[in-house]
């Protein structure tokens, strides 16, 4: 299996700018972040033989958008597990390709949460099995966050002030990123000092609601040795779900103690060979617990472990999120995955804000946590390096 | 107290025949779990297979519907504020719910608590929490009695 990943490249990226797209369709944003990405890549669309997207694409499974595009493919997956979706679809471009299924991946992610470019339902669908056991308590997404972020203190006497903290840090990267929503630095008191939401969660341990989207382009070894861009190869993949098992479930912990396992020993890599990482941050907690279960550090020790600006590059030990990431840059679509691996190929490629690119980076991680933390989420990490 | 922290908030879920018996015996203040005659193991939430051994022999089993708070959050953006909760039975099962009668702020984990099960409009009753002191209890109760003749003014 490991020489699948590594056969494979990343060889195009492209982030769309926007951050409220009042003035354009949701094709559209579609449209720019696939032609973004192919021609970084020094590709063309017509290029393109596979699509990838998730549910926030508008029609049936991927059917509507590639027409809208215009592309030909003979190989698709629109497989949706929340954010977490790149980083899966990421790994099965790698595994077609290296079967010879297609050679040219295209990834692509964009939403308008905030203009309203798609409804919600407004039927709960009772064939959910679950629903009519969950839907009648009335609850939102940072409230399952919040209720791991209060089991996680209850366990491991973790702090609002270390959750604090990575805010702290995002803000520290996202004052250098233009495109960023909020490029203040803020501090931890004014963390705690922000309206609570869902105890023990503030509103700045919340990430933005944001437009936008972004892709990337996943190539062969043949091709990406033919295109003049720097070469990011996927090393290493892992992906899971967890749930709640029953009611058996831990709820301080996600999918990515498995999937991050996975990835490195694909990759034959440990959680201190890796320079920079991309870490889902939907919540400050989120960033925690993925820290722990992908072995950064020990179970339990998270909040020690992210405290007095250990997050930020130039200062701490595992820079992460060097874009100001969803608690300060962008959230398109609800979904912080794409964003994430976006950020950790300009880091290999350095290509990051000189204020925040990770000097000698050259081995990366990008790990997304797709759904509800605290009953059923997915996990995926992926492990990339500069060749 | 306020009658929307005593009663479930809709929707209300339609009942199937997998958890029909579970929706019939919550309108009789009777909490059913799944028991798998197979591994001997609870589940939640309820189905016609075992999710651990996936045996089909599992039968319905009333819990005394007593536990104690694993986690909880208080929605703060809701007036007024409402607290959901995985409580886990004594069985050593946790289960999404609502801790209501009481005043979220003084809601803490391990706190022991009850399967009330608050009347709705119409549909199910839908099992929620109190916390397990017999004057918490009593006090839900009278409440409840208060909202329902307040409903039929």
């Amino acid at each position: 299996m490991g020489s699948v990943a590594q056969s494979v490249y990343i060889a195009g990226i492209y982030e769309h700018p926007t951050r409220k797209a009042v003035d354009k369709s949701l094709g559209q944003l579609y449209f720019e972040i696939a032609q973004g990405a192919v021609a970084d890549a020094g590709l063309s669309l017509s290029d393109v033989d596979a699509f990838y997207c998730d549910t926030d694409a508008p029609g049936f499974g991927p059917l509507s958008i590639i027409e809208y595009l215009g592309i030909e493919v003979r190989h698709y997956d629109s497989t949706d597990v929340g954010g977490s979706a790149p980083m899966v679809h990421l790994s099965h471009a790698a595994q077609a390709i290296a079967t010879g299924k297609c050679n040219v991946a295209l990834v692509t992610m964009a939403g308008k949460p905030r203009t309203g470019g798609r409804g919600l339902d407004t039927q709960p669908n009772w064939a959910v099995p679950e629903l009519a056991f969950e839907l009648p308590y009335a609850h939102g997404v940072v409230d399952q966050y919040a209720m791991s972020a209060m089991r996680h203190m209850y366990e491991f006497d973790t702090t609002a002030e270390q959750l604090a903290w990575i805010k702290v840090a995002a803000s520290h990267h996202a004052q250098h990123n233009p495109h960023a929503m909020l490029r203040d630095v803020v501090t931890v008191e004014q963390v705690l000092g922000s309206v609570m939401i869902a105890d023990p969660l503030h509103r700045l341990d919340c990430c933005v609601v944001s437009d936008g989207g972004g892709a990337f382009v996943v190539v062969s070894q043949e091709i990406a040795r033919q295109l003049k861009r720097p070469r990011v190869r996927l090393r290493g993949a892992g992906e899971a779900i967890r749930d709640l098992r029953g009611g058996t479930a831990d709820i301080t912990s996600s999918g990515a103690v498995v999937s991050g396992a996975t990835a490195f020993a694909e990759a034959g890599l440990k959680p201190s060979d890796i320079k920079y990482a991309s870490l889902y941050d939907s919540f400050t907690i989120t960033v925690l617990i993925q820290l722990e279960d992908l072995g950064f550090c020990k179970r339990g020790q998270g909040g020690a472990f992210v405290s007095d600006g250990k997050l930020i590059s130039g200062v701490g030990k595992l820079p992460i999120n060097t874009d100001g990431g969803g608690l300060c840059s962008n959230h398109p679509g609800n979904r912080g995955g794409m964003t994430k691996i976006l950020e950790a190929v300009r880091q290999l490629r350095e290509e990051a804000h000189p204020a925040v690119q990770v000097r000698n980076c050259d081995l990366a991680l990008a790990h997304g946590t797709g759904g509800w933390l605290a009953s059923r989420h997915g996990s995926a990490t992926v492990i990339l390096e500069r060749v | 107290m306020d009658v929307q922290t005593l009663t479930p908030l809709t929707p209300v879920p339609p009942v199937s025949p997998e958890t029909e018996a579970f929706w019939d015996a919550t309108a009789t203040d009777r909490l059913l779990v799944k028991f798998c005659n197979s591994c001997n193991k609870v589940h939640v939430y309820p189905r016609a297979h075992c999710p651990f051994c996936f045996s089909v022999d599992t039968e319905w089993r009333e819990s005394p519907g007593e536990g104690e708070i694993y986690s909880y959050t208080v929605i703060r953006r809701e007036t007024p504020p409402r607290v959901v909760a995985y409580v886990r039975l004594d069985e050593g099962v946790i289960l999404l719910t609502n801790i209501v009668g009481c005043d979220p702020n003084g809601v803490h984990i391990d706190q022991r608590v009850k399967a009330v099960f608050p009347r709705a409009e119409d549909g199910p009753c839908v099992p929620a929490f109190v916390p397990a002191s017999p004057t918490q209890e009593l006090a839900y109760r009278r409440e409840c009695q208060g909202a329902e003749s307040h409903e039929k003014d």
